[in-house]
């Protein structure tokens, strides 16, 4: 027995060979199928900069002009391509810098890699020079992470976080690696990770939870479906239509469940949520089965939880076991991949058209479009909306665009009017709403997907948070069409601050730079807009250059953005106005 | 489901890795849940360290918190369980002068009636050592506080459950 053993281990040997710990890394990187990633160099990571610049041929290295925008970055990539998104950074500064990014990773489960480097190890606890406690720091704000101190523990701690990142609720995983262990020779070998003990990425569906689900579904009479990233995450978008097709029912969206379903979908009624639209919102208190796929009951889709589908029995089906009951009470909860479940719920469905259900939803709609929609998107006064450039994009681009934005009213604007034909068109930072979000994950999203027109729409304020990454877009030649919508304000706080503070605009006027001769300083083409009749074909312009350009719009500088449920209220309240 | 707060021991069999304490410890500081005793061993499972954590909560957030500490990717297994339903002990330690061991007939007494064990006895003092329910170690110190402690100390909560918690055959699981 025992020289059999022997025997097998030698005829199948492991390859290895003798590398740095840095070189490990990249070379680890590549096992991983990663061809481009994002970061800023500095001290502590020196050594994998110089072997990146060894392997630039195989991994093209992105350098944005913040940490932060390196983290966006890669979580734009990752949105549009499902893939893991990596960013880099070096210790102490350049690893705090990429918590936001982090942050905004974890409640939106993108998957994300961050790597840092950190001070040699026999420094490490000794307040050093640059050294922070990042594990400490992004415990709470990382799916999982690690700190390696040997060179030799480096291709498996990068394979594990690889495999964490992306499996089961992918989320952002962040690995700390000392210098000393960047500089040590040791016997590379890579060997992929395909489980975790005590992990368990994708739970077991409970028995019997599909049937009861099933018989759930075919014997309700006001059905109402609310989705959210989920579906895209587990690429069920086929499985998904296929069930709302068979089954008729309405279907609205998270924020971030945007686009799974096209927006021309005749099932398709629109987003949910604070600023969602009057249908859902309302007919959620009036629905009788609530079918939640891989959302979350987050706060801002719920408005007053001890209101909110009161009447409804609730079925859940979700990947994360912690989800179900957290919120929401759910009645059956279907565990697992929606892609599974929602393909072995599909033949036990019946065919149906709640067709007088369906038409509540058109009703309501048609009192939107009235009251809301019409002034949005054609309005007749002077000032240019908000809405009407995001529909003059939709016009330009047939709705084909990945439309990335940043944070605030143009946010809500956009998702509510924008066109989604394709999945994993919008990308936006649902759960932490992080200004600065937009322009640097328009490049992520650009890189990872060239043929794509990538819109980036942003405020004034959140812009400005990131403006520096126009340096990154001129480096890297990246085609990203960006849009300020312009409004003198922190807008989406001016429009609280005027109907919850009697309109005290505390700290929220902007006086703002020439944007454009920032840009221009940047060598992009660019351009502004103020009227109405210059919009079409400035849109157009943009759409239809191949490089990089940049469009502002001066809109109206007092509008506000509804249908709006006040933070606290039930969704039933849904205000028009 | 009872709504009002209670004393629930959860129990977490874990990986034996560096920063659980954290993520676990977070899971509870989130919510604004104070911890009323904490201890962290070696568990029955070589490799695998088991928490005993005593918190107040309702019912319903225990629950809710058990699935967020699942949810952390070293966590092999958390279970909840009120007191009726595990054998728990605290563990207290007490320092006190020697001259009172020998001079105070009533802390001899008190002593043997609680027993209480002694651990060490030098010139200057002695430490004596007493095992059981929160209540009991709470009434020995009331008993000796009057005559002076040097030092005192209260460990955290430990159990067992009544029931079988399947860590093994749950690894066994995963192994496959
Ligand atoms: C980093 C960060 N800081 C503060 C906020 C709070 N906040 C939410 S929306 C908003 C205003 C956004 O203004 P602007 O970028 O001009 O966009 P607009 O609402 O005018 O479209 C602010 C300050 C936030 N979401 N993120």
């Amino acid at each position: 027995m025992a020289t059999e053993t022997i025997k097998s281990k030698q005829t199948t040997p492991k390859i290895t060979e003798r590398i740095s710990g840095s070189e490990a890394i990249v070379r680890s990187l590549i096992a991983e199928d990663v061809n481009i990633i994002y970061g800023y160099p500095g001290g502590a990571i020196m050594p994998v900069y110089d072997e990146l610049y060894k392997y630039q041929d195989k991994i093209h290295h992105v350098l944005t002009r913040h940490e932060q925008g390196a983290t966006h970055a890669a979580q734009g990539f990752a949105r549009i391509s499902g893939k893991v998104g990596v960013a880099i950074a070096t210790s102490g500064p350049g690893a705090t810098n990429l918590i936001t990014g982090i942050a905004d990773a974890q409640i939106d489960s993108t998957p994300m890699v961050c790597i840092t480097g950190q001070v040699p190890s026999h420094l490490l606890g000794s307040d050093a020079f640059q050294e922070t406690d990042i594990v400490g720091i992004s415990t709470p704000v990382t799916k999982w992470n690690c700190q390696v101190t040997k060179a030799a523990d480096i291709p498996a701690a990068l394979a594990k976080a690889f495999y964490i990142a992306r499996s089961g609720r992918p989320g952002p995983v962040l690995v700390d690696i000392t210098k000393d262990a960047q500089f040590e020779e040791f016997d590379f070998s890579y060997e992929k990770c395909l489980k975790v003990r005590s992990y368990v990425p994708v739970p077991k569906t409970v028995e019997g939870s599909l049937e009861a689900a099933a018989t759930l579904i075919n014997s309700a009479k006001k059905p109402f479906i609310v989705w959210g990233q989920g579906v895209i995450l587990s690429e069920a978008e086929e499985q998904f239509k296929a069930l709302v097709e068979k089954a008729g029912i309405p279907a609205a969206w998270t924020i971030l469940g945007a686009s799974a379903l096209p927006t021309s979908h005749p099932l398709n009624v629109g987003m949910l949520g604070m600023h969602g639209n009057y249908a859902p919102n309302k007919l959620t208190n009036e629905c009788d089965v609530l079918i939640a796929i891989g959302m979350r009951f987050d706060d801002r889709v719920t408005g007053d939880l001890s209101k909110y589908a009161k009447q409804a029995k609730v079925i859940h089906f979700e990947i994360d076991p912690a989800e179900i009951n957290k919120n929401v009470k759910a009645d059956i909860a279907v565990l697992g991949d929606a892609k599974d479940t929602l393909s072995l719920i599909l033949p036990l469905i019946q065919k149906n058209a709640h067709t007088e259900w369906h038409q509540k939803f058109k009703d309501l709609y048609a009192i939107e479009y009235e009251k809301v929609i019409k002034n949005d998107l054609h309005p007749t006064k002077q000032g240019l909306t908000m809405g009407e450039v995001i529909n003059e994009i939709n016009v330009q681009s047939k709705g084909e665009a990945a439309i990335v934005t940043d944070v605030g009213q143009h946010q809500m604007i956009a998702c509510r009017y924008a066109d989604f034909n394709k999945t994993k068109s919008n990308i936006t930072s649902g759960g932490l709403g992080t200004m600065g979000f937009g322009l640097p994950a328009a490049i992520g999203a650009k890189m990872a997907a060239p043929e794509r027109e990538v819109v980036s729409i942003s405020g004034d304020g959140g812009y400005q948070m990131t403006i520096q990454e126009l340096g990154t877009i001129f480096q890297q030649k990246a085609a990203v069409k960006i849009v300020v919508l312009n409004n003198e304000f922190l807008g989406m706080v001016r429009q609280w601050q005027q109907l919850f503070f009697d309109k005290r605009y505390a700290s929220t006027e902007m006086t703002n730079p020439n944007f454009v001769a920032i840009a221009e300083g940047y060598y992009l083409k660019a351009r502004k807009v103020t009227k109405r009749e210059e919009l079409a074909a400035a849109v157009k312009e943009m759409m239809e250059s191949k490089e990089a350009y940049f469009l502002e719009v001066c809109v109206e500088k007092e509008d506000n953005v509804f249908p709006m449920v006040p933070s606290g209220a039930s969704v039933s309240e849904v205000r028009l106005a | 489901m009872n709504t009002e707060k209670q004393l629930f021991t959860v129990s977490v069999y874990t990986e034996n890795n560096i920063g659980l304490l954290n993520r676990v410890s977070a899971i509870f500081q989130r919510r604004g849940i104070n911890i009323e005793s904490l201890n962290i061993s070696s568990s029955e499972i070589e490799g695998v360290s088991r928490f005993t954590i005593v918190v107040n909560v309702e019912e319903e957030n225990i629950k809710k918190i058990i699935g967020q500490i699942e949810k952390q990717v070293e966590v092999i297994k958390a279970y909840y369980h009120d007191d009726d339903e595990t054998i728990y002990q605290i563990s207290g330690l007490f320092k006190i002068k020697s001259d009172l061991l020998f001079e105070e007939r009533q802390i001899q007494n008190i002593i043997k009636e609680s027993s209480a064990r002694i651990v060490t006895v030098n010139k200057e003092f002695f430490v004596l050592e007493k095992s059981g329910k929160k209540e009991e170690i709470d009434l020995l110190h009331r008993e000796l506080k009057p005559f002076g402690i040097m030092q005192y100390t209260r460990s955290g909560r430990i159990a067992v459950t009544k029931d079988e918690m399947k860590i093994s055959t749950l690894l066994e699981t995963y192994n496959n």
